[in-house]
């Protein structure tokens, strides 16, 4: 365990070096000034807009500017926004809101992902398993950002159920909203696989052996049916990070939730490498981190697999 | 559902056992992966269904015209700033309204549609031949060629795809179809060169590769011949699933500002335009929304339904 956990972490060091590299480059290779584009379109003054790239470093060649940024990054210093804020505490400001809003997007996607897919593949070929079919392919069809403006259109402005805008991100009350909107799609991924694991372990020959022991039904859907299941589910939900976190972008300028997706957001909008580099660079190392975890997590799953 | 196989088998036992003179059932030929695929995808409701939606909107992206022939940027702010839609006005320009800028809602919506198609099949085109080929090349010739397409994989599919795509996107100014397109494709081969890369390792371990091997062909015949047809359906699966996955992808990044630039029409522009004005304007929101989601629906529906004929595992 210990030694494959090992050895998966040095397996990382290359894809984190690519990816930083990558986004590092499609920031700064791509065309655009984001210094000019301080002026818009008024006339700049060239000796400020030399002075200006001279301090955020933009006038070195771009090999220097990834060694120069990789080299402070180990010394914890992620540089600073174009508006002289260290990225570090603009970050550190904007994730804890991110992460609780992806923390109850998760909850409420395996809660409701999971049952509602187990419920469906109980009951595979009945009304119940096509409608939950059909209500699945639905939820995958809206579009995030229309999925959003409707559920606040009806449960917060006609209905007034919940409230429209977040204003404080420890309010679970008020994440709720955008947390349910996040976590729709995933939702309906994670039912449509749990019904298939389910409708296909049923048909399993531990079940038939749990069943002939003579087990009451509930521990052998809830213990031997659902663990056996879990294993694609997890996988599902550990590579889907990412996409919680393009997500985020659109569920948190619907509902203003200041966090990481507002922050990257408006990072992109002014091509402000440093902010965008540095956020993305912390979301991998997060999606590499948790992709580990959930591989260890089989072995607890499944005692079939051992890691040597 | 039924067995395909058990069918063909009982069937053609009967026509063995039975006399000479009962009408001879019709020929049964040894069906192909593909053919059995479309003899599944036949008996499936929600094939016909998609099928139909999909015709439908296809005529719509291909000829506008026929459909309305109001046109989708005259804006009359005078009479018509956000008009409430006539319900019963069937085809007419009042149909669904009018948006902020009075311009006809019916009309948007109809015209609307071809640019989100052709970036939906403008980029699993784009993704199915790049993934594809270097899925191909990965799982074919495995050794050094696998390690370096694998680990270039590994790191495109490490950046969140949404995000990486809006960074793309953000430093044109001007973003027409093919824009958007590139973009996509930029951060989007990567779940179909994985599967690619797959199925081709399972399929050239195939006793006729190495007969063909043996036999003497080439490596290209090999791979075209041999190795691909036999490797496709996987690749198909995904693509057809992920085409309407672009299509809402378009819409997101136009809705955020990043996508198709005006005067190009898009359902994305549309909604977020619409979105400002949504307490009493629900309609301006409601028609584009609901149009992109039943074309994405379309589209999913078709992948579904392609992956069950395609994955005999299912049956």
């Amino acid at each position: 365990m210990g030694r494959y956990a090992a050895r998966r972490l040095l397996q990382m060091i290359p894809i984190f070096v690519g990816t930083t590299l990558l986004i590092f480059l499609m920031v700064h290779i791509l065309p655009g000034d984001p210094i000019r584009a301080m002026w818009g379109d008024k006339a700049a003054d060239p000796a400020q807009v030399a002075a200006l790239r001279h301090e955020f470093g933009l006038d070195q060649p771009v090999w220097k500017q990834y060694i120069d940024y990789m080299l402070n990054l180990f010394q914890g210093d992620f540089g600073k926004t174009f508006g002289g804020r260290q990225v570090i505490d603009v970050m550190t400001e904007a994730f804890p809101v991110t992460l609780r809003l992806t923390l109850l997007a998760i909850t409420i996607e395996i809660i409701v992902g999971i049952g509602l897919g187990a419920w469906a593949g109980l009951k595979a070929g009945k009304a119940a398993d096509s409608g939950v079919l059909i209500f699945t392919l639905l939820v995958i069809s809206i579009p995030v950002f229309v999925l959003g403006y409707l559920a606040r259109f009806v449960l917060a402005d006609e209905l007034g159920w919940l409230p429209p805008n977040v204003q404080d991100s420890t309010n679970l009350a008020e994440l709720f909203l955008p947390a349910f909107v996040l976590a729709m799609l995933s939702m309906a991924y994670v039912a449509r696989l749990t019904r298939t694991t389910f409708a296909e372990n049923l048909r399993a020959d531990y079940m038939r052996t749990a069943l002939a022991k003579g087990l009451p039904r509930r521990r052998i859907v809830g213990v031997h049916l659902l663990r056996n299941s879990l294993i694609p589910v997890i996988t599902f939900i550990g590579t889907d990070v990412g996409g919680f976190i393009g997500g985020a972008v659109i569920t948190e300028g619907i509902f203003n939730v200041q966090g990481i997706g507002n922050l990257l957001f408006r990072a992109i909008q002014t091509s402000e490498g440093s902010t965008i580099v540095g956020v993305v660079t912390v979301l991998v190392l997060v999606i590499l981190v948790i992709n580990l975890v959930i591989d260890l997590l089989y072995a607890v799953l499944d005692p079939r697999i051992r890691y040597a | 559902m039924p067995d395909t196989s058990s069918t063909t088998l009982t069937a053609t036992e009967e026509t063995a056992a039975a006399p000479a003179d009962v009408v001879k059932t019709e020929q049964r030929k040894p069906r192909s992966l593909w053919g059995d695929a479309w003899f599944e995808l036949r008996h499936r409701p929600m094939f016909w269904v998609s099928a139909i939606l999909l015709v439908i909107l296809l005529l719509i992206a291909a000829f506008p015209g026929l459909f309305t022939s109001a046109d989708p940027t005259k804006g009359d702010l005078t009479n018509h700033f956000l008009s409430k839609p006539e319900l019963t006005h069937f085809f007419q320009p009042d149909w669904f309204g009018y948006d902020g800028q009075g311009r006809s809602i019916y009309a948007r919506v109809i015209h609307g549609t071809r640019n989100s198609i052709l970036v939906g099949v403008g980029v699993t085109a784009a993704v199915t031949f790049l993934g594809g080929l270097l899925g191909m090349l990965a799982g074919y010739f495995g050794g050094l060629i696998d390690s370096v397409i694998s680990r270039l994989t590994d790191i495109f599919f490490g950046i969140p795809f949404l995000l990486g795509t809006m960074v793309v996107l953000n430093a044109f100014t001007d973003r027409k179809v093919y824009v958007v397109v590139l973009a996509l494709t930029f951060l989007g081969w990567t779940s179909i060169a994985r599967v690619t890369r797959s199925s081709v390792i399972t399929a050239k371990q195939a006793d006729y590769v190495t007969a063909a091997r043996a036999l003497g062909a080439s490596t290209t015949r090999m791979l075209f011949r041999h190795v691909m047809p036999n490797a496709l359906a996987p690749t198909i699966v995904v693509a057809t699933i992920a085409l309407g996955g672009y299509i809402s992808a378009e819409a997101t990044l136009s809705y955020l500002g990043l996508g198709l630039s005006e005067p190009a029409i898009s359902w994305g522009i549309d909604i977020s335009e619409a979105s400002k004005a949504i307490r009493d304007n629900p309609h301006a929101l409601m028609f584009p929304a609901g149009m992109l989601t039943l074309t994405v629906f379309a589209f999913i529906m078709l992948g579904d339904a392609v992956r069950d004929a395609l994955d005999p595992k299912l049956r």
